[in-house]
């Protein structure tokens, strides 16, 4: 069976490949039993963590979570949809989630990815951490902490556009959309990195579990 | 290293790069298939030749090492494997390897997901290692696998507060409260560290954002390459740290490797990646290298 599973996992692997030299059928058939498998997995995982293992189970047991009952009533109107006359009243389990996703996030976001980014944008200079003593840090820290400074405030003067880019605000201003331009490098090495990482997945299962070229 | 093997590859490499050198000098196309054909080259030949190199942790990633290294034995780490199979290559060695480290410290382990398709890759992790390495450690005493709920960050907004409102029982439909490696476990906040694997969204940055900052609990990462940029700010104040890609899984594995004298002769994928992942990047460099002396010839020609 599994070397039936192995073979069967190489003509797809092949088949998904075969894109790069043109589209063709076996790529398309590849292509729908992802998608179909997907769906079905999807399905089925729901169905057993969420509405018989959360939900069915919940509202059964000896000691019933009955707020269970309100996302259940919230996820049955959010089906309605398939019903055109009464379709409408999707929209309020859909209001329900926009809005309670955007306040929960807004408190988060601002918490965590404003305040707390800011206080790590502003690091002391000359030592590791506020508090700690004077001249403590390394060169190397201080260094960095210049970069990280520097580079955030000419990033942000980049992006100010109600003041012309010339003299020292356009220098600040060319700073900072080199300071991006090497992010955005960094992002593509790292982008390489990851697909070049699926790549050799593939490969190895191709030439180690399929072929046995390698151990 | 297979010396032989290196040299092999380089030669092929070294040849390919040359036709293509020539063709950007003439300031000539170059057929996409023969870029593909040639990148598949660079990537099969090492992995043939099994070229591999020596790698050292950086702080980052020594930063997560000690951080699960110096946690008393017993201590309580939850590990969340939110990813799919399609991720599987990259980040299944992180997974494994803060399994392995985590089992031979005797701290217990807590699995669950944020995506579904992360349910099977925890099974498997739990085969492949504890099963096999650790035959000692027993499921619901020294580890857990919680399963996978769906509500991505709404999950996480439970469970900080209480995990029994979202996880009533095991993976495998175990009461939790019957299992003695729950005892005094309430929440998010009794966990003395949250460890998330994962490349897209929820992953790691929604392990910081609505578990790490409001409940004080230290987060180590593991993500896919792609995503490493974004979340290298949020170190070392909000996430304690990061394993980069395949680099950063490799440097794990060797820390490991070097505190851990028996884990020598165990798998390690991540150093195992790194001989094609360092010639694949030395092509796209060459190719970025060549591309622009085309683009200059072009320029000089005024085409």
């Amino acid at each position: 069976m599994d070397t039936f599973g192995i073979w069967v996992a190489a003509f797809l692997t092949l088949g998904i490949i075969s894109f790069l030299y043109r589209d063709n059928p076996w790529y398309k058939v590849c292509e729908s039993i992802f998608v179909g498998i997907s769906a079905g997995y999807w399905f089925v995982t729901l169905f057993y963590d969420n509405i018989l293992g959360l939900f069915w189970r919940g509202v059964t047991s000896p000691d019933p979570h009955y707020m269970l009952l309100v996302g259940a009533v919230l996820g049955f109107m959010m089906l309605l949809r398939l019903v055109p006359p009464i379709g409408w009243i999707s929209r309020w389990p859909l209001a329900f989630v926009v809005g309670a996703t955007a306040g929960l996030y807004i408190i988060n976001y601002f918490s965590s990815n404003v305040m707390l980014q800011v206080q790590s944008t502003l690091a002391p200079l000359f030592s590791t951490k506020f508090g700690q003593p004077i001249f403590e840090a390394s060169l190397y820290d201080t260094i960095g902490n210049l970069v990280i400074a520097g580079g955030t405030f000419t990033g942000l003067v980049y992006f100010f556009f109600s003041k012309e880019h010339k003299g020292v605000f356009g220098g600040a201003a060319r700073i900072g959309i080199w300071t991006i331009m090497i992010t955005f490098g960094a992002s593509f090495g790292y982008t390489v990195m990851s697909r070049m990482s699926l790549l050799i997945g593939r490969m190895e299962f191709i030439f180690g579990d399929w072929l046995r070229l390698i151990r | 290293m297979n010396k032989w093997g290196l040299i092999i590859s380089l030669t092929i490499i070294a040849a390919g790069l040359l036709y293509l050198f020539i063709k950007s000098i003439r300031g000539r196309d170059v057929e996409r298939r023969f870029i593909f054909l040639f990148m598949g080259l660079a990537v099969a030949v090492p992995i043939l030749f099994n070229i591999s190199f020596s790698e050292k942790a950086t702080p980052i990633v020594k930063a997560a090492f000690d951080k699960i290294e110096n946690l008393p034995p017993g201590s309580k780490i939850l590990i969340s494997f939110d990813y799919d199979p399609a991720m599987a290559p990259e980040v299944n060695p992180m997974t494994d390897a803060f399994v392995r480290h985590a089992m031979a410290k005797g701290h217990r382990v807590y699995f669950m997901n944020l995506w579904a398709t992360g349910q099977p890759m925890v099974a498997t992790a739990i085969d492949r290692i504890i099963k096999t390495e650790f035959p000692e450690k027993k499921n619901g005493v020294d580890y857990v696998n919680l399963g996978y709920k769906a509500g991505g960050t709404g999950v996480l907004n439970v469970i900080i507060t209480d995990i029994r409102k979202m996880y009533l029982t095991d993976v495998n439909g175990i009461n939790l409260d019957s299992l003695p490696i729950m005892n005094g476990i309430r929440s998010l906040r009794d966990m003395d560290l949250l460890i998330s694997v994962g490349g897209g969204l929820p992953g790691v940055k929604e392990w910081v954002l609505f578990a790490g900052d409001p409940g004080h609990i230290p987060v180590v990462g593991g993500c896919a390459a792609v995503s490493a940029p974004l979340l290298y700010p949020y170190y070392p104040n909000q996430l304690m740290g990061l394993l980069g890609g395949i680099k950063g899984a490799a440097e794990y594995e060797s820390e490991l490797k070097r505190k851990y004298p028996r884990f020598a002769e165990t798998p390690q994928p991540g150093i195992k990646m790194m001989g094609p992942q360092t010639m694949a990047h030395l092509v796209i460099m060459a190719f970025i290298i060549f591309g622009n002396i085309s683009y200059f010839v072009l320029k000089s020609r005024g085409e």
